[in-house]
């Protein structure tokens, strides 16, 4: 009986994704006259290599002020076919810090994959909490018993039906640097004192503006389900909490928050691994900019694999994903486990 | 009661019947009509919203009269939108699912036709007398694809607001030194009367930035990769030319002389003829509205020329076969059918393209000696500069976009520059030279 | 005293529905400026979204936008095919993925933890990263139709169909769902000697009411909204969806009140369907018990 499920589920996602993991060991371009060569794990390789360089300042010119920032020698020459330093051949700088004197430089082999994937991660860590947390308020908000709650329910999940693409191209005019909604609201709010930004175009804001987006758009869902979870509540024990005379604050550490202890381990994980996938909203609002803020690491697999025809690339990304996301979901599963 | 019912039952039968004789009469009519289908793929799904909504009219006349001139062959046009017609392609092209005639982008070709999915197009050197060079897409050597138009970027200006600050008029034979530029948009910037003295037209991601902002980096002497070898982008794209090319574009953002990269594309569209923009880096395509709004005040203004020529992109959409295609034949009858005279003459009135032949110039309302915008002609002519003809272009164009856009948004210029370079070169590598 | 209480209790709900008002306002607000900007000319509409004029039905209002949006995309056709699709994908899904479930829930059969594994950490694979593979596939899958033997599946409905009738969102669902049904009822008709089968379409599916709702919503939501898909396989304008219509607006200048109008009329029919469904659609997928 579960023959027709599975055969389908093997055939259109298990083959696809075994057919990526095999292209992520060979050079396959989308198209392309060229023979595949099987490359074994140099994709990875390119991928994830990183390194680090420690340099001394150059000395200091004459002329140069006190308490000027001090030079370093150009990294390239360190990283471009320089003999004595074979494992940064290729490197980019990522970031640096100060080390005394020196300056401690960390070199990737590929610095917008790493981008990407702190970016994601970022996205995660922000999103799966926040988005939790809200949709737990609206659902408690909602559970409340007053007349026409149902209305406000009704609200609260509805831009849940919308497509997110509709939904980033909507946010693209609320963000708008000029004369967006936001900046608009904002102005009225604080009585004109608000000086318009520009939210998609700044790298300190780009992300935060997609985030909220996203949660606009999901956290009906999550809502939904938190509800779910408060229902499953006994009356009775919210009753016998009033007669020992709790707090609304109590009644939620000692009552609600234990009945929820499931839904919020489904809730985090399904969070989680929607957020890890975050593609559509990047690709119609920022395609990954200004300056690689908001690079994530569907969108690279997408621009890699689909737009310069780096299929190979796009699917060591695709693996690699796989794995970080397989991982956390037992890590936090793990973590989550019912104690008794 | 049952008369009635075997009454209709009858009734039902007979139109039963006359439906079957129906089909069976247009199915046999089909298989007896002797023309070949050819199937065409075409990128303007949609039109160009409130700017050329005439392209694909004049695509779809020139195909109704040459379904109509002969008898052997019928075009038949499949559209897409635009912003995914390359990649409908290439995932048609993985499917092996082309069509016979494609509509390719001209700087694209030279990667469809390595990757295999375009075939030599088979026309004279006749029949291509007298065009322009944009249109015309050979690639090591062979003809792949023909344009029936082609289009020049130029700077719109107002001749009355240039004469009020006292700024030189440049011409085809004298443009502005890069100084020159530099100091027109400084005035114009102390004058406080515009948002911005330059709209670049960063809102257009995508194909527009490296059509329109590589011509700077070549006019200050380096280029998107090395074109004597095609091998490789260092000291071309990150040589000293064109770190001094990255400066002078990091400041036109850092000293607000142009809108940056989150330009709203609503300002793009109307911000110089609502007089937010003192100046217009804008295309041919655009050019009428203008001309509608400011008449003879308006000047289309050559690129300035900073040191190693004025440039300005060329080449625009053309027609090609797929290598699938099994009618060639036909479908070189209908390209060589379309580059009549009448049909660029047709599109350059429909739409404002500039005529790729010099012939049908001369008869175009637009472009004829004399009319508003024969200057584009002149400068597709003198200044058209096609982008590198490589398979690797469609990378490369990718790379060169995101560092320019980086280095809009204040980027480090050197380090971003390596690192472009370095991007295309592992690119180039990655695919043996790319047939180089 | 009771009425001092009374009071407070009365200025509590103020505070609660001032709050409910509010955020309410923060999910109207996109939507209604949504609505409003499609019946504006796009000069109107970029100049309002300046001001609170944005969320009002001012200026000068017409059907222009919509006029526009007909001509340029063949929106009957794009409705018929998107309906169509998701019609006949959320029908197989949901047989499908029932018969998986209840298979995986109460048959004991070698390998079927395995495979219920398996089948959850698909739900770890997002879509975009398998897309150029799975698209390579199909390219190459043969089909018999009234045509004959045909091998290719682009530009078609099954393409858009068949790949999307089984996923592990919704085995799960159905699998969670069974589970929680006491087994008596189910021992008890084996006993009478019923069939698996039987016991499948006379005891769980008439017990499967929320299951069957909340998968059938989760999925319709998921096939209607469907984008990178579509754009993939559907080279021939007849089989093409809503979705895929957008792109026909992103042109070098965007009418941005026809894109309005199109997102409305993409819109309507989902929200339309929900506040129809609103009831079935949040008490059933709060009442299926989805938790850990």
């Amino acid at each position: 009986m579960a023959s027709p499920a599975i055969l389908l589920i093997l055939i259109f996602l298990i083959v696809p994704f075994v057919l990526a993991f095999g292209l992520s060991f060979t050079n396959q371009r989308l198209l392309s006259p060229n023979p595949t060569e099987f490359v074994g794990m140099r994709n990875f390789e390119q991928l994830l290599g990183m390194g680090v360089l420690k340099l001394e300042p150059l000395p200091a010119p004459d002329e140069q002020v006190e308490g000027s920032d001090p030079e370093y020698p150009p990294l390239r020459n360190f990283t471009r076919n320089n003999p004595d330093y074979p494992h940064l051949n290729g490197m980019r700088e990522w970031f640096s810090i100060p080390w005394g004197q020196d300056r401690v430089f960390v070199l990737a082999q590929d610095v917008l994959f790493i981008k990407a994937l702190v970016n994601t991660v970022l996205f995660v860590a922000i999103v799966a909490p926040l988005q939790g947390g809200l949709a737990l308020l609206l659902a408690l908000m909602i559970n409340q018993k007053l007349p026409g709650i149902n209305i406000f329910r009704t609200i609260y999940f509805l831009p849940v039906v919308i497509s997110i693409v509709v939904v980033s191209l909507l946010f693209r005019f609320i963000y708008d640097g000029n004369n967006g909604l936001l900046n608009t609201l904002l102005g009225y709010a604080s009585f004109g004192a608000f000086k318009p930004v520009d939210w998609l175009g700044r790298t300190d804001t780009a992300l935060a503006a997609i985030i909220g987006a996203s949660i606009w758009q999901a956290v009906g869902f999550h809502m939904v389900i938190w509800l779910s979870g408060l229902q499953t509540i006994p009356v009775s024990l919210y009753e016998a909490a009033d007669i020992d005379g709790a707090t609304h604050l109590q009644k939620f550490r000692y009552v609600t928050w234990p009945g929820l202890r499931n839904t919020a381990v489904l809730i985090l994980i399904v969070i989680t691994i929607q957020a890890f996938s975050v593609f559509a909203q990047i690709n119609l609002m920022t395609r990954g900019g200004p300056l690689d803020s908001t690079q994530t690491l569907v969108f690279q697999v997408v621009a890699r694999g689909y737009e310069k025809q780096d299929i190979a690339g796009g699917s060591a990304i695709s693996v690699l994903m796989f794995v970080f996301v397989l991982c956390i979901s037992l890590a936090q599963r793990y973590l989550t486990r019912s104690k008794d | 009661m049952d008369d009635s019912l075997t009454a209709r039952r009858e009734e039902r039968m007979k139109r039963l019947l006359l439906a079957t004789a129906i089909v069976a009469a247009a199915l046999m009519n089909s298989s007896s009509f002797a023309a070949t289908e050819l199937t065409m793929w075409y990128h303007g799904a949609g039109g160009d919203a409130g700017l050329n909504p005439e392209e694909r009219n004049g695509v779809l006349s020139v195909i109704d009269e040459f379904n109509s001139s002969q008898s052997d062959w019928v075009v038949k046009l499949e559209s897409f939108p635009r912003a995914v017609y390359n990649d409908s392609v290439t995932a048609a092209a993985l499917a092996g699912n082309l069509p016979d005639i494609l509509d390719v982008d001209g700087p694209n070709m030279p990667n469809w036709a390595w990757s295999g999915y375009m075939q030599p197009l088979p026309l004279t050197d006749e029949d291509i007398a007298n065009f322009l060079p944009g249109p015309i897409g050979k690639w090591q050597g062979k003809l792949y694809s023909i344009g029936l138009w082609d289009s020049a970027v130029a700077i719109f200006a107002r001749k009355s607001i240039l004469d009020e600050f006292g700024i030189r008029i440049p011409t085809l034979d004298q443009p502005w030194t890069g100084d020159e530029f530099n100091a027109a948009l400084e005035s114009l910037k102390a004058s406080g009367k515009f948002e911005y003295p330059i709209d670049m037209g960063t809102a257009w991601t995508g194909e527009w930035y490296p059509y329109a902002f590589s011509p700077f980096l070549q006019s200050f002497g380096g280029d998107i990769v090395d074109r004597t070898t095609y091998k490789t982008a260092q000291n071309v794209l990150n040589g000293p030319e064109a770190i001094a090319f990255g400066e002078w574009w990091q400041n036109l953002f850092t000293s607000k002389l142009a809108p940056g990269t989150s330009q709203d594309p609503g300002d793009r569209a109307t911000g110089f003829i609502e007089g937010k923009y003192a100046l217009s880096w804008n295309g041919n395509w655009q050019a009428l509205p203008a001309v509608e709004k400011f008449g003879d005040d308006l000047l289309f203004l050559p690129a300035p020329d900073f040191g190693h020529g004025s440039k300005i992109g060329a080449a625009s959409w053309q027609f090609g076969i797929s290598s699938t295609s099994k009618h060639p034949d036909g479908a070189a009858a209908f390209i060589k059918f379309a580059i009549q005279d009448k049909f660029l003459v047709r599109f350059s009135d429909l739409g404002g393209f500039i005529p790729a032949r010099k012939t049908a110039a001369e008869q175009s309302v637009n472009y004829k000696p004399g009319a508003p915008l024969e200057v584009f002609f002149g400068l597709s002519e003198k200044q058209g500069f096609v982008r590198p003809v490589t398979p690797g272009y469609v990378v490369d164009a990718r790379v060169f976009e995101k560092a320019v856009a980086d280095i809009a948004n204040g980027a480090d210029v050197v380090d971003t520059l390596d690192a472009a370079a370095d991007e295309i070169d592992a690119d180039i590598e990655r695919n043996n030279g790319y047939g180089f | 005293m009771a009425g001092s209480v009374f009071i407070a209790r009365r200025a509590g709900t103020a505070w609660s529905y001032a709050l409910l008002i509010l955020v309410a306002l923060i999910f109207l607000i996109p939507i209604v400026f949504m609505v409003m900007s499609s019946f504006k000319p796009d000069q109107q509409l970029l100049s309002d979204s300046g001001s609170i004029r944005a969320f009002l039905p001012v200026g000068d209002l017409s059907l222009q936008n919509y006029v526009g949006a007909f001509e340029r995309v063949p929106v009957a056709l794009f409705v018929f095919n998107s309906v169509f699709v998701t019609a006949v994908t959320v029908v197989l899904s949901l047989l499908v993925c029932s018969l998986a479930g209840f298979s995986l829930a109460f048959l004991n059969w070698f390998g079927r933890d395995t495979v219920l594994a398996v089948i959850i950490a698909t739900l770890i694979v997002p879509f975009e990263t398998i897309a150029i593979p799975l698209l390579l596939m199909v390219a190459k899958l043969p089909w018999i139709s009234t045509h004959g033997f045909e091998v290719g599946w682009l530009n078609t409905y099954h393409v858009q169909i068949i790949p999307w009738v089984a996923d592990g969102l919704t085995v799960f669902l159905f699998v969670q769902y069974f589970r929680d049904l006491p087994r008596d009822l189910l021992e008890a008709a084996r006993i009478d000697g019923a069939s698996w089968w039987q016991v499948y379409r006379m005891v769980i599916m008439p017990l499967s009411g929320p299951v069957l709702a909340t998968a059938a919503i989760l999925k319709c939501l998921a096939m209607y909204n469907q984008y990178l898909w579509p754009l993939m396989v559907t080279q021939a304008e007849a089989y093409r969806p809503l979705m895929v219509g957008l792109q026909y607006f992103f042109q070098l200048n965007i009418a941005w009140g026809q894109v309005m109008a199109y997102l409305c009329i993409v819109s309507v029919p989902i929200i339309v369907l929900y506040l129809v469904l609103q009831r079935a659609f949040i008490t059933s997928i709060a009442s299926t018990g989805i938790k850990g």
